[in-house]
């Protein structure tokens, strides 16, 4: 039912409203003359530029990187694709901490504006990296032929059609980087480089003065505003038109040639120094060894714990992100798409405010209900990688053509079983990645946890910092080269089960032919 | 009529999927049943007779040492969290209508201070507070002092020379040392130094003093001691200034070989030269007043200071007869700047000055 569908969509925008509600009512309690002379300041100007800066210059990069890289996978025959579609997206998965950790212990000159460029864009480019790379999976190739048919050369046809088709991929994959680096916070911890963020967790931590600090959160949650409103416009012009997936003929690849070496050479380059440099210095640090005791049952046990939680995040957000996909894309509608661009505001907020969100409600509100306990956790990491989920459940949906659904309504099924036997097949790859996309995040997250998790309960990402804390590195590594390898396998899930389905079909479809 | 290699291929092949398709199914449930099991059992500190709740700023090694002996000792069982003092500030006071800590323990006093204004903790029990030196307990008792650090010059020899460092805390401004100088401004370590500065020499000059640091220390900006440590070992930065125990730990963590770096003090009763207690209140909300009491009974008892005397944490006990055995100047050998720890305050004053210099 279309009204139950936007009941609970709206139910879902709600619960992702809290943290702004928080703010607001926080926000309010501060004097609007102490906030602006807040704002005012030198200091605030200068690091409200360095968010911008890093944000522009970061989205820029990843842009060119996630889409080179996502058109070497999918469309040329780059030997060793898809173990490069694992290795190209797992450094999301790394975190902030543990990257600092790597870079320092390589070279010092890694620091300031340049140092965080670098250093966030290996971070983040798989945001751009996984959305365009499946776009280009499923992409219409007729359209490049008809273009090569009518005499383009073989670069305007990339820029005109490749990336034309892609673009809905780009422009999503840009903004969730802009929105993740406005609330960056660990760019500071990694080269000292401060950030609007940092002034944020400066008030709510050394001045205690939360009204500001969550004032100051708003000024976040406007920059975002702007950019959304941006992307909404860009979408607008954009219109990807597609034949029907079921006519799909797989996609001939492009022969790289005398390119390859080349290629496979700065591949080795990125994934080098995404991956290579923070797991290499962990495990070095690992062989370094300590003189403390080896903690083998911790380590199992915050292993268990953090699989446990981000699981279960994992599958909340995508079965809250379901609803909101559906409603936006087939629906439609300015109320749908109002609903739906509204969660994305959560990835503005860093997850300080977001824990202290669910608390101050819990406590003043819930009688104290769930606080310090691990649903509420589970529901934090929801909110805070809900876009994550949305992105990937929204893709799929999208490509699921509506005609399967409206056949199976005319041959009288009812909306239930036509989403539980049409849509949800078609729909399962984008699920899939959704649950991994939040797992992946939810593995690596610490500010949140340290104040929401329950007492006596440490997670793989607490461990580490709390050894980190007493330069333990020593004993730090294991959970860090964990948290890694934990992370791995969604990101070959992510790679692998895309590949299987495109491929398979027409392999079928020619053996019987033969 | 395909051939029968072919059917059997695309049987194999479909049988295949089902395997994956049912395998990945299967997985996941098992995954998301473990989670709700875990979830489950991993919920919030039960709050029972006989146990604790403490909120620790402190390193978890210290505190664990402490909680295992204590918990060994009594039966009181301590469920511990860990954080930075500062986030725990926010946390205390949010929770304030449904309180969950017994015991706070920081690194440093004036977050403990600025709780105290706030009226939210409970007095400490006299006794607890007659075996330190009451220099270093709350002068209202409302917290008591369990340990001690005093601050030094981390520097690295091979980038400055013990002759070329500042003697005086106002020379960290001096332009000689552009490029030089490790700084954290929001480390709350620092915030006492800043404080005394401002008492010694006055406000005016205490912002002028910041805003030279400021430009000495550049890029080298870092979010707290921890990688000041790490930084000046590593030859990135020549000198900052940090509490003597984390070169200790470096030194006990990485081994004498791998420690690149030393320590020296400022001049005797100079300004920069701040011990700083690190002590531990109780939540006047708390349901457990009796066994909070206890527990700080415990951190000041002869076998809790003898425990910090022997641990990796390399603070000083403040108890009279403990000595720590760690190869450090002996406590009393010290010369610091006479400060009080109510004169040290809640540190809104020296983070007032840090934000006017723009370091915060």
């Amino acid at each position: 039912m279309p009204s139950g569908l936007l009941a609970l969509s709206i139910l879902v925008a709600a619960v992702l409203l809290v943290p702004l509600a928080f703010l607001l009512v926080e926000a309010a309690g501060a004097g609007v003359g102490q906030v602006a002379s807040l704002i005012n300041r030198q200091l605030t100007e200068q690091l409200l530029w360095n968010t911008i800066r890093l944000s522009v210059v970061v989205t820029a990069l990843c842009a060119v990187i996630g889409t080179g890289t996502a058109w070497l996978t999918e469309r040329t025959n780059l030997p060793g694709r898809r173990v490069w579609a694992v290795l190209l997206v797992v450094p999301l998965a790394i975190p902030d901490f543990v990257v600092s950790f790597g870079w320092a212990s390589i070279s010092t000159d890694v620091s300031g504006f340049r140092g965080a460029v670098l250093v966030m864009t290996l971070s983040v480019y798989p945001l751009v990296y996984l959305p365009v790379a499946a776009s280009f999976r499923n992409a219409d190739p007729t359209q490049e032929e008809v273009a090569r048919g009518l005499g383009a050369g073989r670069i305007k046809t990339f820029f005109r059609i490749t990336l034309g088709q892609a673009k809905v991929a780009i422009l999503g994959g840009c903004l969730l980087v802009v929105m993740v680096m406005l609330a960056e916070y660990g760019a500071f911890n990694i080269l000292g480089y401060q950030t609007f963020t940092t002034e944020i967790f400066t008030e709510f931590q050394q001045l205690f003065d939360i009204a500001s600090a969550c004032a100051l959160s708003l000024v976040l949650v406007a920059l975002s505003l702007l950019v959304l409103g941006a992307d909404a416009l860009g979408r607008r012009r954009g219109r990807v038109s597609r034949a029907s997936r079921t006519a799909q003929r797989a996609m001939p690849l492009h022969r790289l040639g005398l390119w390859t070496v080349p290629v496979l050479v700065l591949l080795c380059l990125l994934v080098g120094l995404a991956l290579g440099v923070p797991v290499g210095s962990a495990a070095y640090w690992w062989a370094q060894g300590t003189n403390q005791p080896f903690q083998g049952t911790s380590l199992l046990s915050a292993t268990g714990y953090t699989a446990a939680y981000s699981a279960c995040a994992a599958a909340l957000a995508t079965a809250m992100a379901l609803p909101v996909a559906i409603l936006a894309v087939r629906r439609g509608g300015r109320v749908a798409h109002l609903v739906e661009r509204s969660t994305y505001l959560v990835l503005a907020m860093p997850g300080l405010v977001i824990a202290l969100s669910l608390s101050y409600f819990s406590n003043r509100y819930g009688d104290g209900i769930g606080y310090q306990s691990a649903p509420m956790l589970v529901v934090a990491y929801a909110i805070m990688f809900f876009p994550l989920a949305l992105v990937g459940v929204r893709t799929s949906v999208a490509q699921a053509p509506a005609g399967l659904e409206d056949v199976a309504r005319s041959l009288g099924q009812r909306r239930l079983a036509v989403f539980w036997r049409v849509t949800r097949p078609l729909v399962t790859p984008g699920l899939t990645a959704a649950f991994c996309l939040v797992f992946l995040s939810a593995v690596t997250e610490l500010t949140a946890t340290l104040i929401l998790v329950p007492t006596g309960v440490q997670t793989l990402a607490t461990q580490f910092w709390n050894y980190q804390q007493n330069l333990a590195y020593g004993q730090a590594a294991p959970f860090a080269l964990l948290m890694i390898a934990i992370a791995a396998v969604p990101s070959y899930v992510l790679g692998r089960f895309f590949d299987r389905r495109t491929l398979t079909a027409p392999k079928l479809w020619r053996r019987r032919n033969s | 009529m395909p051939a029968g290699g072919t059917v059997s291929r695309i049987r194999t092949t479909v049988t295949r999927r089902r395997v994956i398709k049912r395998g990945t199914a299967g997985l996941a449930v098992l995954l998301l049943a473990g989670g709700l099991a875990a979830c489950g059992s991993a919920s919030g500190a039960s709050g029972s007779a006989g146990s604790i709740t403490l909120y620790s700023g402190q390193h978890e090694q210290t505190t664990q040492s402490l909680v295992t002996a204590f918990e060994q000792k009594t039966g009181i069982q301590v469920n511990v969290r860990y954080n930075d003092e500062d986030s725990f500030a926010d946390e205390i006071i949010a929770e304030k209508s449904h309180p969950v800590a017994d015991v706070f323990y920081t690194e440093n006093s004036p977050v403990l201070e600025y709780l105290q204004n706030q009226g939210l903790l409970a007095p400490v029990d006299s006794s607890t507070l007659a075996k330190t030196p009451s220099a270093y307990n709350s002068p209202q008792g409302d917290w008591a002092g369990v340990s001690a650090r005093v601050s030094v010059l981390i520097y690295n020899p091979s980038l400055i020379s013990e002759s070329q460092l500042p003697t005086s805390v106002l020379q960290l401004a001096n332009p000689k040392y552009k490029g030089q100088l490790a700084f954290a401004a929001g480390e709350t370590d620092f915030q006492p130094i800043v404080t005394s500065v401002a008492r010694a020499y006055g406000d005016a000059k205490a912002a002028t003093w910041l805003e030279g640091i400021k430009a000495n220390a550049g890029s080298h900006i870092y979010p707290d001691n921890e990688t000041i440590a790490d930084e000046v070992n590593r030859g990135a930065v020549a000198f900052g200034v940090v509490n003597q125990y984390y070169w200790y730990r470096m030194q006990a963590e990485l081994g004498a070989s791998n420690v690149h770096s030393k320590i020296t003090y400022f001049a005797p009763h100079d300004p920069g030269y701040v011990v700083d207690v690190s002590g531990a209140a109780i939540l006047k909300s708390s349901k457990n007043q009796a066994d909070a009491q206890k527990f700080l009974a415990f951190l000041v008892s002869k076998q809790g200071q003898e425990i910090i005397a022997h641990s990796i944490s390399y603070e000083y006990p403040l108890d009279d007869g403990v000595t720590t055995t760690a190869p450090e100047t002996p406590f009393a050998d010290l010369q610091p700047y006479p400060i009080s720890i109510a004169e040290l305050g809640d540190g809104s004053s020296a983070i007032s000055l840090l934000r006017q210099a723009g370091l915060l």
